[in-house]
């Protein structure tokens, strides 16, 4: 019996250099539709109020907000990657904002810097509660991050109680870390930039990383690849717990005040922002960078209606048909795609 | 598989959702010997609830504190509950409940002036008593309202502080709490007349609302500041709101540039008074407003008052008082604190 | 694909009935029956443990506060055992409470405008249901982004103000009871609901055909299951129930406002979780659920009156939650654990 015969690939066009092959996959990137995005509101926005940019407050303020949110989407696009998704996020933000607040109250004199990793070892401690009960219950993460949302929530309330934590029980230097800036950029932004750069770089270039794309195409390729799905789904839980730690500590350092009710609502924000940076809601595509950016976006039309004249109201709508928009988008390039790549291969046969 | 192991797997279900009755009853146990302890007030039903407009907010945490001396003096049984956002539906429910508990009298600070109609309603015609006190709902919903000072008084002094402040023209704005407070709608209301007919020059651009919710006023004061660039005065007619602006403010550019005033707390408002955030600002004392409420619901307990124009009461120290217009009882004026005054005062 | 599948769903329990049983036994030692067995148990122990528990004012203002989850987790069942899910629920009942304010205030007569709700709520349901059957969209995916929408437009019509102001007539008759009973009027038309919805649930071929999708797409599809209608007719029930929930809590707490009852959709989901209704679908029973949000609301009733906070009681939800979702997998790995260990002994 021959063979079939394997035609050799036709010699690629002697046109795209590497350059300007980075330069297409560039610009037909999802994440560089939502970069244009957010310059287009920006530039909107500036043309009608100045100070919007390029007053210091307002240049503080466009980068300061939206990095608290990123923190929490970041790790939302690693779980989302992984095929599940973490709606406890914003109950663990508001516990480790208050857990900070605590430590600052009952051992005056701590190290920042220990506080800072006390907050992201509980949040990734909340995380690793989620994931074990998702990698090893083999249980839907929806219905489970949807129990501790209302469980962690609920401790935080007894726990709290009616207490608050004032920007005074706080160490100023703390708060300057909250509202600073080295060279115009403020602290927490740099955090947030240096958190993101870490992330893609982790998923993109280390092995642990591209798995959990693997495990989001298709579990079950996954499992029977040899994949250590349950250690790596763990991870994901582990690590969007962790980064909601770190975003509640820095809520703190910008905010001051801390009350039971911190973080209700940051989960389907997270979520949004995510979905709304390409992260596909099915899990295997996606990245980080897309899930910040997103986050940006998502604040930054929130911070731009007012001036815009569009009550502030309406934001809830407008990042409502931002994630349907995104997700319709989506599936429109999905389904080209899968076309394309199936018309190809009846070529080639 | 055997059916005596189904049966098992059964009655591990059962036992399953027994050992979560039991971790709930257990959680019943330790908070129902905090709750309530039995009324020792002799055959009076002294139980008497306190319901805030939120918890977690300062101002009303020093107002039950002061209800809670009153109601110990008097022997009776003192608790507080409340929403942890203020809006009106989450109060209807804690009515609801105090109902069906049978308390003796419910002090509160109304979200709304209608909505929580039909539930007080029900709860006057269970023979509860209900006093409001800070922030009224309509008359027929309730026996006695407690005031903290008239509403034009607490309206003008805020418009003469921020109009002596500004110079007495330029744009002024409000952060005020939630949008349906009453007590905070009634007294813009009268802001707005008084910089019709007295300040002419002055201009109020906008209102916005930060709900009595720390992180969205702060949020707003940003915004505000954003959208109006020749913004010169912020009155804050809520203690939480104007906590939060002065925040904001002394972090901004606008510090110093932007007055602000509004309805504060000393220890609030301290360092922000000392670092020239803020010139002055008024309030009243709540924790002698929430005493005034407590002694005012035994009144209506006891039937020593009935709510009516002309019933008189004692109000424990504060002395004696007597029902006004309205079925509403006045504690007396606001006071204005500034840096000079502020380290008297200790809530 | 469903919207729920996450990364370790291959081996999803799926139940048969299991015809070696006696039927006394099939029908008897169910999930559904321990619900019911924990509900009777919880509220016996409520009424002696917590003061003032046992009384029909009580009843009265439970049932009350339980209509809204009692009436969603009726459609939401219907949803769930087809293998989809939506989120949007709350959201649906906040804008028709909104628009109930809004059209009344403007003039309309309140009938007319619960009408227009109703009506509204279905467009609502049919725009999740275009976008999961039509454009194919995940339905966790869709109804995240309709929650947002709904909501948004809610909150931006109204923004934070209320509208209080309700006919008396209307206000009064959701709040009456049977004389001294307790028990509300609503109740009735809450009643006719659930026995519509169990009917057409277990005893049509509609009913059927969600069992089935829930089971296995394809196979359902390839039965002669109109998949895409099946599963837009559930998004639009879920729509229309949805607003008319809206309708009733306008009315019982007096005040339209765009965040009413934001949040409801997880109570409703765990309710139907609690009540046996596998969270991967083609599986579960009306009973079971009703019986779910009875137990989640005796709960939080009686421990409301033992002075436990309410966002405290939330403790208890969530957790009742996820015992309600591992107990399958938790017997099922029981189950395998002896069969491997009968195997290795014989």
């Amino acid at each position: 019996m021959t063979a079939p015969t394997i035609t050799p690939p036709a010699p690629a066009p002697a046109g795209p250099s590497a350059a300007s092959r980075i330069f297409r996959s560039f610009t037909r990137a999802r994440e560089t539709g939502i970069l244009a995005a957010l310059i287009i509101v920006i530039a909107v926005t500036t043309a009608i109020n100045p100070g919007f940019l390029f007053s210091p407050d307002g240049w503080r303020d466009l980068l300061l907000t939206p990095a608290i949110l990123a923190l929490v989407a970041i790790g939302q696009a690693i779980v989302i990657i992984t095929r599940n998704v973490d709606l406890s996020v914003g109950s663990v933000v508001g516990l480790t904002a208050y857990l900070t607040g605590q430590l600052f109250v009952g051992i005056p004199g701590i190290p920042i810097i220990l506080v800072f990793v006390i907050g992201a070892l509980a949040g990734g401690l909340l995380g690793l509660v989620n994931g074990a009960l998702v990698a090893y219950g083999k249980v839907p993460a929806l219905v489970i991050t949807l129990g501790t949302l209302y469980a962690y929530r609920g401790i935080n309330v007894l726990w709290a109680g009616s207490n608050r934590i004032n920007a005074s029980d706080v160490p100023s230097a703390f708060l300057n870390l909250g509202t600073g800036s080295f060279l115009s950029i403020p602290y927490l932004t740099i955090l947030a930039l240096v958190v993101l750069l870490v992330a893609g770089w982790y998923l993109r270039n280390r092995r642990g990383g591209r798995e959990l794309y693997a495990i989001g195409s298709d579990p079950a390729a996954a499992e029977l690849y040899g994949l250590k799905v349950t250690r790596r789904v763990l991870t994901a839980f582990v690590l969007s717990g962790a980064l909601a730690g770190l975003a509640g500590v820095l809520f703190v350092a910008r905010y001051g005040t801390v009350s039971s009710q911190t973080g209700t609502g940051l989960e389907l924000q997270a979520v949004g922002a995510a979905v709304i940076g390409g992260v596909a809601i099915f899990g295997g595509s996606g990245s980080v960078y897309g899930a910040a950016l997103g986050a940006m976006l998502l604040l930054t039309i929130n911070r731009a209606l007012p001036i815009l004249g569009i009550q502030d109201f309406w934001q809830q709508a407008v990042v409502g048909v931002l994630i349907i928009g995104a997700i319709v988008l989506d599936r429109v390039l999905a389904l080209r795609l899968s076309r394309r790549l199936v018309a190809e291969r009846e070529v080639g046969a | 598989m055997l059916p005596s192991t189904k049966r098992r797997a059964s009655r591990r279900l059962l036992t399953v959702g027994a050992g979560v009755v039991a971790v709930a009853l257990a959680l019943t146990a330790c908070s129902s010997g905090s709750g309530s302890n039995s009324s020792s007030g002799g055959d009076k039903n002294y139980k008497i609830t306190f319901l805030p407009k939120n918890l977690g907010n300062p101002y009303f945490d020093t107002s039950d504190k002061g209800g809670e001396t009153a109601i110990t003096s008097f022997k009776g049984t003192y608790n507080q509950v409340g929403p942890s956002t203020a809006t009106a539906d989450a109060q209807v429910s804690y009515i609801n409940t105090l109902t069906q508990q049978q308390v003796g009298a419910i002090v509160l600070s109304a979200n709304d002036p209608t909505a929580l109609g039909s539930a007080l309603t029900q709860a006057k015609s269970a023979g509860v008593k209900i006093v409001t006190f800070d922030s009224d709902t309509d008359a027929k919903y309730r026996d006695v309202f407690v005031n903290q000072a008239t509403a034009e008084g607490i309206a003008k002094v805020q418009v003469d502080i921020i109009t002596k402040e500004i110079g007495d023209s330029g744009e002024i704005a409000i952060l005020s709490a939630a949008a349906n407070a009453t007590n905070q709608n009634a007294w813009i209301d009268l802001m707005k007349k008084d910089l019709a007919a007295n300040h002419p020059n002055v201009k109020l651009v906008d209102t916005v609302y930060g709900n009595d919710d720390d992180q969205t006023s702060f949020d707003k004061t940003a915004a505000l500041l954003q959208t109006h660039p020749d913004l010169k005065g912020i009155i804050s007619p809520t203690t939480v709101g104007v906590a939060a602006a002065a925040r904001y403010l002394s972090t901004s550019d606008a510090k110093g540039k932007v007055k602000l005033t509004g309805l504060g707390t000393p220890n609030q408002m301290r360092e922000f008074v000392k670092d020239g955030t803020v010139d002055e600002f008024a309030l009243w004392n709540p924790e002698d407003l929430g005493y005034l409420a407590a002694f005012t619901a035994k009144a209506l307990i006891d039937g020593t008052i009935t709510g009516k124009k002309g019933d008189s009461f004692e109000a424990g120290k504060l002395g004696k008082f007597t029902v006004g217009d309205n079925n509403t009882v006045l504690l007396g004026d606001p006071y204005v604190f500034n840096k000079d005054n502020i380290d008297k005062f200790n809530f | 694909m469903t919207g729920i599948d996450t990364a370790a769903t291959t081996a999803a329990p799926r139940t048969y009935p299991d015809y070696s049983r006696p039927l006394w036994q099939r029908w008897t030692l169910t999930r559904e029956t321990a619900v019911i067995g924990a509900l009777i148990v919880v509220a016996v122990v409520a009424s002696v443990v917590v003061p003032n528990f046992g009384t029909t004012v009580t009843l009265g203002f439970l049932l009350l506060d339980v209509t809204p989850i009692l009436m969603i987790a009726l459609p939401m069942t219907f949803v769930i055992v087809s293998g989809e899910i939506d989120l949007s629920v709350a959201s649906t009942l906040g804008l028709s409470s909104v628009l109930l304010g809004v059209l009344t205030k403007a003039g309309w007569p309140i009938e007319a405008a619960m009408v227009a709700c109703l009506v509204v709520g279905l467009l609502a349901g049919a725009v999740n249901g275009f976008l999961v059957t039509v454009v194919g969209l995940p339905s966790l995916a869709v109804t995240i982004g309709t929650l947002a929408l709904f909501r948004g437009v809610a909150v931006g019509l109204l923004g934070t103000t209320a509208i209080t102001d309700f006919p008396f007539f209307w206000q009064n008759l959701v709040q009456m009871r049977f004389g001294t009973s307790g028990i509300p009027v609503v109740m009735v038309l809450v009643v006719v609901l659930i026995i519509v919805f169990a009917v057409v649930l277990h005893a049509t071929p509609y009913g059927r055909g969600l069992f089935a999708l829930g089971l296995s797409k394809e196979t359902a599809a390839f039965s002669g299951v109109n998949v895409a209608r099946t599963k837009f007719i559930a998004f639009m029930l879920t729509g229309l129930i949805s607003a008319l929930a809206g309708i009733y809590w306008t009315l019982r707490y007096g005040s339209a406002r765009g965040d009413n009852a934001t949040g409801l959709e997880l109570s409703v989901i765990a309710a139907v979780l609690l009540g046996g209704v596998s969270i991967f679908g083609g599986k579960g029973a009306l009973h079971g659920v009703v019986a779910g949000v009875l137990l989640i609301g005796v709960l939080q009733s009686a421990l409301r009156l033992a002075n436990v906070s309410s966002d405290a009681i939330n403790i208890i939800t969530g957790v009742l939650l996820i015992v309600s979702v591992l107990s399958p997998r938790v017997l099922a790995w029981f189950k395998a654990s002896r069969a491997t260990r009968r195997r290795t002994l014989t």
